[in-house]
């Protein structure tokens, strides 16, 4: 019962001027590669979906979109009833197959290979992969590159996935084709669009 | 009660801003990429900047300064309907100030003061696909942005030298975004293209005809395409702005009389009024004392 009720609280107090904050954070992110965007709690969603992450979804999904959620999300019936109540959005199983991929266990992702990559014709029909990240000062301080970015940019996310600067790389060679990251911490995001560069780190 | 007499904020609907949303988020992921979107008609005919009203509609937020500017004036009909437009159904602050905008909307200008970190230009864009002249067909133009094939391109202008001795664009200048897509910066005269290269705003363009949104973020590289013996050059004046005195401001031609007679002042007009309210003069400005009188 109580998981019931979870799922129809908890959503934007304002739909419309809290989706459009959440988007400017977003968009700010996207357009500065490794900039940590502060955003306010402005929802309050099931375990194991945090604030930031909720909220994104809140802003970017609806009937016309397509998400593929990772187990620690898919096995909970609060956390998918309160996405499907709140947004509306249409879950996949497939990764291929999914505009957006809600990842709670970074560690235990699907290669960026699994994902959609979009057409040369349609580099856009690609996944944009959220990922939930505990921060943004970790103890791996990654070099940026590329633009959204002046010169070079540090970037420490807590958690990554499995060798991610091969996979990045693999990500990169890929252009125009490939897949998109988007990262919800605590009280904050970041994003790294596939033009994105990570330099090997100097030791 | 007023609440059910308004509009949405920013006039459209939220399912439509989501949807802009998205796409432009790939666009800024994929610089100079057209992103499809599902343009939506809007209160006003084509032509009349639907594409960039979508853009700014979904962008925009209470905490936003909007300034709107038709070939760089901010009092022309389009600019001036355009901004009433988003006082009525945004409710924002607007400016004509380049430097206290943070969202500037632009009918073929990019302002002459230069853009800075954290401000939004926002392009009015009739024709996205610069090889269109080139290339009617949809599926033949997106192969070729697939396959990098842009040596129509080059062809086209190759013809311009070949008849005219020099490029004969003069605006909608193709440029390279990044080293990957060529890209129509909508029809800003070629002076303009300088500043989109590095430029420390972000730049989103929004086609509503032709249904389309791309983007380009800051700082990157964007290339006018030329020759190594016929380098992309910009238009140069041989006399300063009438009004402010400028030497290198993008100047327009008004005529004065039926005899011939013609001033050229800044197109930008908001550049040209900072400039004379700090006292800069040129040959036709009207003396300060005089008009007090």
């Amino acid at each position: 019962m109580r998981a019931a009720t979870q799922v129809f609280e908890g959503g934007f107090s304002d739909a419309v001027l809290n989706s459009q904050e959440v988007f400017r954070a977003l968009m700010d992110a996207m357009a500065n590669p490794g900039l940590v965007i502060p955003v306010r709690d402005l929802v309050n969603a099931p375990a194991p979906l945090q604030p930031v992450m909720a909220a994104i979804a809140a802003t970017l999904f609806d009937h016309d979109a397509t998400v593929w959620c990772d187990k620690a999300i898919a096995g909970s019936d609060a956390a998918t009833g309160w996405l499907k109540f709140q947004t509306g959005l249409e879950l996949t199983s497939t990764p291929s197959d999914a505009q957006f991929a809600l990842i709670r266990d970074v560690d235990t992702m699907p290669s960026f290979e699994a994902f959609a990559k979009g057409t040369s014709e349609y580099p856009d029909r690609s996944t944009t992969i959220i990922l939930q990240v505990a921060g943004f000062d970790g103890a791996e301080v990654l070099t940026l590159q590329g633009p959204g970015i002046e010169h070079t940019r540090s970037f420490a996310p807590s958690r990554l996935p499995k060798l991610f600067i091969d996979q990045w790389a693999a990500n990169r060679a890929a252009f125009p084709r490939g897949v998109d990251l988007i990262l919800a911490g605590k009280g904050a995001l970041a994003a790294l669009p596939r033009t994105t560069r990570v330099l090997k780190r100097e030791a | 009660m007023t609440e059910l007499a308004t509009y949405n904020f920013a006039y459209l609907d939220e399912q439509t801003k989501r949807m802009i949303r998205r796409a432009i988020l790939k666009a800024i992921a994929i610089p100079g990429y057209q992103v499809p979107f599902a343009s939506r008609e809007m209160p006003m005919p084509y032509g009349w900047g639907t594409g960039g009203v979508q853009v700014t509609a979904a962008v925009i937020g209470p905490k936003d300064t909007l300034k709107v500017i038709d070939q760089g004036a901010d009092d022309t009909t389009n600019a001036v309907s355009i901004r009433a437009f988003f006082q009525k159904t945004a409710n924002v602050r607007v400016t004509t100030r380049t430097a206290e905008a943070t969202i500037i909307q632009t009918r073929h200008r990019i302002p002459e003061a230069a853009l800075q970190t954290g401000q939004i230009l926002v392009y009015q864009v009739p024709i996205p696909e610069p090889l269109r002249f080139l290339e009617p067909r949809e599926t033949e133009t997106r192969k070729m942005h697939a396959l990098e094939e842009y040596g129509l391109m080059h062809v086209k202008l190759y013809e311009d030298i070949a008849r005219h001795g020099h490029i004969a664009t003069t605006y909608a200048y193709p440029v390279k975004v990044e080293g990957r897509y060529v890209m129509d910066p909508s029809p800003t005269p070629k002076f303009d293209n300088p500043k989109m290269h590095n430029s420390p705003a972000l730049q989103l363009f929004g086609a509503g005809r032709e249904k389309r949104i791309y983007a380009i973020p800051p700082y990157t590289e964007v290339v006018s395409l030329d020759f190594e013996d016929h380098p992309f050059e910009i238009q140069t004046f041989s006399q300063p702005c009438a009004l402010c005195g400028a030497k290198g401001s993008y100047l327009d031609e008004v005529i004065l009389d039926d005899k011939g007679g013609s001033m050229f002042v800044c197109s930008d007009t908001d550049f040209c009024e900072v400039r004379q309210e700090k006292g800069h003069r040129g040959h036709l400005a009207a003396n300060p004392a005089e008009a007090a009188e």
